[in-house]
């Protein structure tokens, strides 16, 4: 957090009602930041880069489909083997929240090693899921 | 909560609960071993090897005092160790029965055995859970497991499309049951089966209590498959690879009854359920009986059969008292024996490349003389199926309707009675047509007479040991009686006794 | 107006009851899907407004089993359908009706 002088310093509009918005300063801050950032960097790419435009590149960007043709049509059935993938093993990082939680307390209690490994334990089991699914050519897109 | 002791005392419960862990881990082991070595034939035997050494232990564990483990998540010893070794029974008989049978088919996929064991490590959480999230997470780990056996055989269309039917009700059922427990949980502020009476007497929800209960009760019904909720059953039995639906025929259904058994036991009042059990097990037995005798396929008429064993079974719940809680377990354990063994069979005698969805009775015709060993085996399974003394079958029938009769309900006995005769004529038909009919009456497309139907001998012993475990049961002594005084001590622990 | 837990029961009721209809009453394949995950997740409606009414902390962590369950239960399902597809190539459930008395 910014000392309440700096702020009042920079910003005079400041004053003892609105103190609450100062805690969000920072934030304010961190997206005037993130947005220049980004900006700046696609115009200096532009600037500094080469400028050879063909045909293909300028074509609009359709994550590496072939943007022209049928809106309808059939997605190749790899699409939803992913999909299907990322659903079970997004879902379980929702275990590791509560785990993250309540370790400091663990931790405190002196079982820290104890449940580390418990989280070790589930990692791995989820691991043996993504060993199988790629020796059995889940992930492969040929 | 001592949080420091909070992972010795798990550590301290692993081995209390030594068969689920290991069969987690075999299945995990299973899993890899897979990846590298896809189809192993080894691995059958990872599977066998881990079910039998569960079984051993529980066999030690039998006498043993019983406990709740994982802070007070899951029984083990005693009524756990009787339920688990119905369980991990079943499951090794049928590992057994599928090696050569998925063979046969062209289906001998390696994850087979590892699904098979995760179904049996969910069985075993669902009908030892003591609290309601253990009940959910072991029903669901049984069933996902299940809905992907019913659908092996993926490019018959019979087959996915019976899968798929299993799964939309499966689930369907899932959401209902997952709402009593919401509700349950509501009115009574506890997830404990243990704890539901005095939380709920605390609270006083009276309509949600109940609401929960009904919501509970029809997810309960969907999966044991009681009439009306039972639709789902013949084509998921016809379409599913017939030992695998000799599988989940008779384990899903104990860990199922045994669940709802405690569930009746610890958070419900007997007296006002015993009019709803007892009318459910009235149209279970009636429908299931009278649909089975209109069917021509053998895995169908079994999956009536099966709907109507499981009405008997309501009966001794539907009694509500210890005898008729500990006589509904003991009728789990043989009709698992006897129904594994009748799919075991019919397994054999499959040659239409459809898993037999499509073979009719008439297919079977003079199997008694061709192979007189299946022959025999099978009129074993069907008298006892028809509860014929001496065969296990008549006990377990004696153990379901003799404690209703005690309890006042001697009406749905004598409907039991009868239903139990009418179920002759089905049951006769296909001993009939095993043993009296001649081969030439097969259709034309069979294979030829004194040729097809190799008895390996695995299947052979494992049908023999199912003979000789009817035979035998009824006259172990004390084997009906062994969970009766775990109610007892539970219902002295418990302090209503 | 204050939002009583009831009115959180009441929209768990809802919800449940369209994923029930949508379960009952179409026909495509993926629908069914969408309705038995709308069931699971109504529910979870239910529980955490009843865990948030009593605080307590046990109906937190069934949410998290049952989302974990929907979630393998969404991947079963979408697999099933794809099988489905590649026998008979429609998603219509009135298509597949081999199984007959």
């Amino acid at each position: 957090m910014l000392p309440q002088t700096v702020l009042r310093h920079c910003f005079p509009f400041f004053n003892a009602a609105t103190d609450m918005y100062t805690e969000f300063v920072p934030l304010f801050i961190m997206i005037v930041l993130s947005a220049g950032l980004a900006l700046t960097l696609l115009k200096l790419g532009e600037i500094l880069g080469p400028n050879r435009p063909n045909r293909v590149k300028t074509m609009t960007y359709e994550s590496g489909m072939d943007p022209v043709g049928t809106a309808r049509e059939r997605y190749s059935i790899k699409f939803y083997l992913v999909a299907m993938i990322f659903i079970v093993f997004d879902v379980e990082v929702v275990f590791m929240y509560p785990w993250a939680v309540s370790f400091q307390d663990f931790l405190e209690a002196g079982a820290g090693f104890g449940v580390i490994m418990v989280m070790l334990v589930f990692i791995a089991i989820l691991a043996i899921g993504l060993l199988y699914d790629i020796k059995k050519g889940g992930l492969e897109f040929t | 909560m001592d949080l420091s002791q909070a992972y010795d005392a798990m550590l301290g419960d692993l081995a209390g609960a030594f068969p689920l862990v290991l069969l987690a881990v075999a299945g995990l082991v299973i899993v890899v071993w897979d990846a590298f070595r896809n189809n192993d034939p080894l691995l059958p035997y990872i599977a066998g090897g881990a079910l039998a050494i569960g079984l051993v232990f529980e066999g030690s564990q039998l006498a043993s005092e019983q406990t709740t483990l994982f802070y007070g998540n899951i029984r083990a010893g005693g009524f756990a160790a009787f339920i688990n070794m119905v369980l991990l029974g079943g499951t090794l008989l049928s590992v057994v029965l599928s090696v050569p049978y998925l063979r046969q088919i062209k289906h001998a996929y390696g994850e087979v055995y590892a699904l098979m064991l995760f179904a049996t490590v969910g069985m075993m959480a669902l009908a030892t859970g003591n609290s309601l999230i253990m009940l959910f997470v072991g029903l669901e780990t049984m069933s996902v497991c299940l809905y992907i056996l019913v659908g092996l055989v993926r490019k018959d269309e019979g087959s996915i499309e019976s899968a798929f039917k299993y799964f939309v009700l499966g689930a369907f059922a899932t959401g209902f049951f997952l709402y009593g427990i919401a509700l349950l949980y509501g009115a009574t502020g506890t997830v404990y089966l243990h704890e539901m009476q005095s939380g709920f007497a605390q609270s006083g929800a009276t309509t949600m209590f109940w609401a929960g209960v009904g919501l509970l009760l029809v997810g309960f019904f969907f999966k044991v498959s009681a009439v009306p909720f039972h639709m789902w059953t013949p084509d998921a039995y016809q379409g599913a690879p017939t030992t695998l639906t000799g599988y989940m025929s008779t384990t899903s259904k104990a860990a199922a009854f045994t669940a709802l058994i405690l569930v009746l036991y610890y958070a419900l009042p007997p007296e006002r359920w015993t009019t709803v059990l007892a009318v459910v097990a009235v149209l279970t037995m009636v429908a299931g009986n009278v649909l089975a005798l209109a069917q021509d396929n053998v895995k169908r008429m079994l999956a009536y059969s099966s709907i109507a064993h499981g009405g008997y079974i309501l009966v001794g719940l539907a009694a509500g008292t210890a005898a008729g809680y500990s006589g509904a377990l003991y009728y789990l354990l043989i009709y698992s024996i006897m129904n594994i063994g009748a799919f075991g069979v019919i397994a054999l005698l499959e040659w239409d490349g459809k898993i037999g969805r499509e073979q009719t009775m008439e297919s079977l015709s003079g199997i008694g003389t061709q192979r007189p060993f299946l022959g025999l085996a099978m009129a074993v399974f069907m008298f006892s199926l028809i509860g014929f003394p001496p065969f296990g079958g008549f006990f377990g029938k004696v153990a379901v309707f003799g404690p209703a009769i005690d309890a006042g309900l001697t009406w749905l006995a004598v409907i039991g009675l009868l239903a139990s005769v009418a179920s002759a004529g089905y049951y006769l038909r296909v001993v009939y047509v095993f043993s009296f009919k001649s081969a030439d009456e097969r259709p034309a497309e069979a294979p030829a007479t004194g040729t097809g139907f190799n008895v390996p001998f695995s299947s052979l012993a494992v049908l023999s040991l199912c003979v000789v475990l009817l035979v035998v049961v009824g006259f172990i002594p004390g084997l009906r009686d062994v969970t009766t005084h775990y109610f007892i001590d539970m219902a002295v622990a418990a302090g209503t006794l | 107006m204050e939002l009583t837990v009831n009115w959180y029961l009441a929209l768990s009721a809802i919800l449940f009851s369209i994923g029930v209809m949508g379960v009952l009453f179409r026909s495509n394949a993926i629908v069914i899907l969408l309705s038995v995950e709308l069931m699971l997740n109504a529910v979870n409606v239910s529980i955490i407004a009843l865990a948030q009414m009593m605080a307590d902390s046990t109906g937190h962590i069934l949410v998290f089993f049952v989302l974990a369950v929907a979630a393998a239960e969404a991947a079963i399902g979408l697999s099933l359908v794809i099988a489905l597809f590649r026998t008979k190539p429609t998603v219509d459930v009135n298509e597949f009706n081999l199984l007959k008395h």
